[in-house]
């Protein structure tokens, strides 16, 4: 029996053509059963419904506003003079992203392409200025160059990035504002002044730089072993994230004047909305990396203590960086939703992207163009958005979160 | 010996070195500055109150006084001649509705994506993809603003209503069929609220001889008939506690029905849509976390497709689901607060703005609204910790 098996001529069949190529796909995806085909037929039916009169209405449609306000959009009022601040801000940006990312990933992946050429692409949109144009090719030389840098930095001393970003960050709001009277090197721009993608930029940055630290402070406190330190956390982080965000911006712009002592000078617009948006964000932060802190078996703890570290290097060194690499998607996630979150200004009389779009369409000479300018103002807080989503996704692989 | 091992006095280390002394007191310099923070916060508030309203800096009674203002949108009766307090309730009412239904809304259609997304169906998939991808990543205040001025503002006049079935839309809003209660509505309502105890008293029993018999028959589907039956006979019985009017065009207006307020319909849909993504993935990740092999075992001890839903994958994907969305709920709640920026009368805009400019007591109104919504918020969460204690897997 055996041998007739083995001996009979085996016959190599092709695969069937049904299972791959194009047919096979679409009999796979498409209308693998009865259900499957009503299914598909539904929701091509539905798809001709929706898409038929959107793109109709977008050829139709004249977008002339975008192109007329898109400086505005980009930057609000910030005098054309200062201009060259915004950029050097970009360069530095552009620098600090191309150093980290050569330091942090060192494989040379396609995406590694992608972000270094980001503003190349950017100076491929269509209706920006010869300026504008220049200055972002010498930012995409100031990313190509900081990614070199980065690639053969040693790997000892990995930590500087940390420190140049803490350094950069410090340095821009300076370069934003000015310091000083004219005669000095910059000028004061007053904040009044800022606005569009510059001012919603500046709130996320600042918000996600200054309520992270804040976060891990309390988020460690209310996992400490000290009473009072963990009522504190608590009471502090229920409250916040009881609140919606905007009583505690309307807070800060009408009643963050009367709890300082008489006679303070009148606090920055921006400032008071940044430090609703800091104390916001901080308590989710907490809660978050408290989720990570809880991930920690005790033995970490156990062995640090063996080790004799003692409890600030422990939480420092040990503790830390295990639990906040656990929840880096999940600060993502935060953090795109602090960057949607800011737009709230914008009902606080602020000209942030959303205020400015307010703004463009309330003009007289752009009236009825409520729809063009929100969605375009939408597909720019849609990009930021899922660029952040998709590099957490990636981040998650590189960082093998869940793999250890 | 103790002098060798370097140790001095009762074999203590020095009290700047004693954990016990520090622990104590570290706590003790924390509190004793958050303390000093909060004194000096306070006291700077007191005497900026006390230059402005003399000697009372806090009094909530203006809620007394008359409002003098039109909230355009009100479920109890309320007029410019109504007190402050009014007009409060009037908002909180606003937001309880807003919230409420927003929730229901949100809910059916996260499910229905979330579901959508986990078909095998490429097309279903990638629409459900869709979705979750745009409406995850706008800022819900720019949906809400879009849904406000770029579509229901952007309707027709009223003349040109849109019509679908019976309902109209334009400009004026959305006018839908509507009840009217008859003579014998009270005792019809009765009747309802007497369903409605009969069909948990069913759902109940039912429970209690599913763990009897170990056969848990359809609970859920079961209590719902009841209530179902129970409104259908008394429908019947007594005569016609509803008549519906249907809206109808008069001249410059609609007639009949109910109209809901465009700005009602910006914040509802809006709250709706942008939470639904979310539900959307809490709902497409829960059921997918319940493991293969929970289904194949299922299948393997001859469940049909449907038991093995409803017995297998449905009560381990809850247990999952459940915390995600109770804080989705909640976040809903609190985001009906940006009803202000499309003009409905919630409790911030009601509150928040213009009680708070008119009477200019902003620490009062700031008071009452947050602690509004902070029992709201503790209330969901009570209610939904204890039904996740409910559901939760008894470990042994």
């Amino acid at each position: 029996m055996a041998t007739a098996v083995t001996t009979r001529k085996t016959r190599v069949l092709a695969p069937p053509l049904q299972r791959y190529g194009v047919l096979g796909w679409l009999r796979k995806n498409l209308f693998g059963s009865v259900t499957d085909t009503l299914l598909t037929l539904l929701a091509l039916g539905f798809l001709y419904l929706i898409l038929r009169p959107l793109i109709a209405w977008v050829l139709s449609t004249n977008w002339a506003v975008i192109p007329a306000n898109f400086t505005i959009i980009l930057r609000g009022s910030y005098p054309e003079a200062a201009v060259g601040r915004l950029w050097i801000c970009v360069y530095l940006l552009f620098g600090l992203a191309g150093f980290s990312w050569g330091i942090w990933f060192r494989k040379f992946q396609s995406i590694t392409l992608f972000v270094l050429l980001i503003p190349a692409l950017l100076a491929l949109i269509p209706f920006i200025i010869t300026y504008n144009r220049m200055n972002l090719l010498v930012g995409e030389a100031v990313i190509l160059v900081a990614y070199a840098i980065g690639r053969f930095w040693p790997q000892r001393w990995q930590g500087f990035a940390g420190y140049l970003w803490v350094i950069g960050l410090l340095a821009m709001p300076f370069i934003l504002h000015g310091i000083g009277e004219p005669p000095l090197l910059l000028p004061v721009v007053m904040t009044n002044l800022w606005g569009g993608l510059l001012l919603t930029l500046f709130l996320a940055v600042f918000g996600i730089a200054l309520s992270f630290p804040l976060g891990v402070i309390l988020a460690l406190g209310r996992q400490s072993n000290f009473p009072a330190f963990r009522l504190l956390s608590v009471i502090y982080i229920e409250f916040i994230r009881g609140v919606p965000l905007i009583t505690l911006l309307f807070m800060g712009q009408a009643m963050l004047q009367y709890f300082l002592p008489p006679g303070t000078p009148t606090i920055d617009r921006v400032i008071r909305a940044l430090v609703a948006i800091t104390l916001f964000s901080a308590a989710y932060t907490a809660e978050n990396v408290r989720g990570g802190l809880q991930s920690i078996p005790k033995g970490q703890y156990e062995a640090a203590s063996a080790l004799g570290l003692s409890t600030f290097k422990t939480t420092m060194f040990i503790v830390l960086p295990q639990a906040l690499r656990a929840v880096v998607p999940i600060l993502v996630g935060q953090f795109i939703g602090l960057f949607k979150d800011t737009s709230l200004v914008a009902i606080a009389g602020m000209l942030d992207l959303l205020g400015i779009g307010r703004a463009v369409v309330n003009n007289p000479n752009w009236l009825g163009n409520h729809q063009q300018v929100y969605i375009f103002i939408g597909l720019i807080y849609w990009i930021f958005c899922y660029a952040m989503t998709y590099a957490s996704r990636r981040l998650e692989r590189t960082l093998g979160v869940g793999e250890r | 010996m103790q002098k060798e091992l370097g140790l001095s006095g009762q074999g203590r280390p020095p009290f700047w070195r004693d954990e016990r002394i520090l622990s104590v007191l570290s706590q003790v310099i924390v509190v004793a500055v958050v303390a000093g923070l909060f004194y000096f916060l306070y006291s700077n508030l007191m005497a900026a109150l006390t230059v402005r309203f003399g000697s009372n800096p806090i009094s909530f009674a203006f809620l007394e006084q008359t409002a003098g203002f039109d909230i355009k949108e009100f479920l109890i009766p309320y007029s410019r001649e109504s007190t402050y307090a009014t007009a409060f309730m009037v908002g909180l009412l606003n937001t309880l509705v807003v919230a409420g239904l927003g929730i229901v809304f949100a809910t059916l259609l996260g499910v229905a994506i979330g579901v959508m997304r986990l078909s095998a169906n490429f097309l279903v998939n990638t629409i459900a993809s869709l979705y979750i991808n745009i409406f995850r990543n706008i800022p819900l205040l720019l949906l809400l603003i879009f849904w406000s001025q770029a579509v229901f503002l952007k309707l027709p006049r009223v003349q040109e209503a849109l019509m679908f079935g019976p309902v109209f839309f334009s400009q004026r809003g959305v006018a839908v069929p509507w009840g009217i209660p008859t003579d014998s509505w009270p005792r019809y309502s009765y009747t309802l609220w007497g369903g409605l105890c009969l069909a948990i008293i069913v759902g109940i029993v039912l429970v209690q001889i599913g763990k009897r018999t170990g056969r848990m028959p359809l609970v859920s589907l079961w209590t719902v008939l009841t209530f179902v039956i129970v409104a259908i006979v008394g429908w019947i019985v007594l005569p016609q506690p509803l008549t519906f009017s249907f809206p109808e065009l008069s001249g410059f207006n609609t007639r009949g029905g109910q109209v809901l307020s465009p700005e009602f319909m910006a914040i509802l849909s809006g709250l709706a849509i942008y939470t639904a993504a979310f539900i959307a993935e809490i709902v497409r990740s829960g059921i997918q976390a319940v493991s293969k092999g929970q289904r194949e075992a299922a299948s393997a001890l001859g469940l049909t497709g449907f038991q093995t839903l409803r017995l297998v994958i449905f009560p381990q994907a809850l247990r999952i689901i459940i915390p995600p969305l109770t804080s989705q709920y909640l976040n809903l709640t609190k985001n009906s607060s940006l009803a202000i920026a499309v003009g409905y009368p919630d409790l911030f805009a009601v509150a928040g703005n213009t009680i708070r400019n008119q009477t200019g007591r902003e620490i009062e109104v700031f008071i009452m609204i947050m602690g509004v919504y902070l029992a709201l918020s503790l209330a969901t969460s009570l209610i939904m910790n204890f039904y996740n204690r409910r559901i939760k897997l008894i470990e042994r």
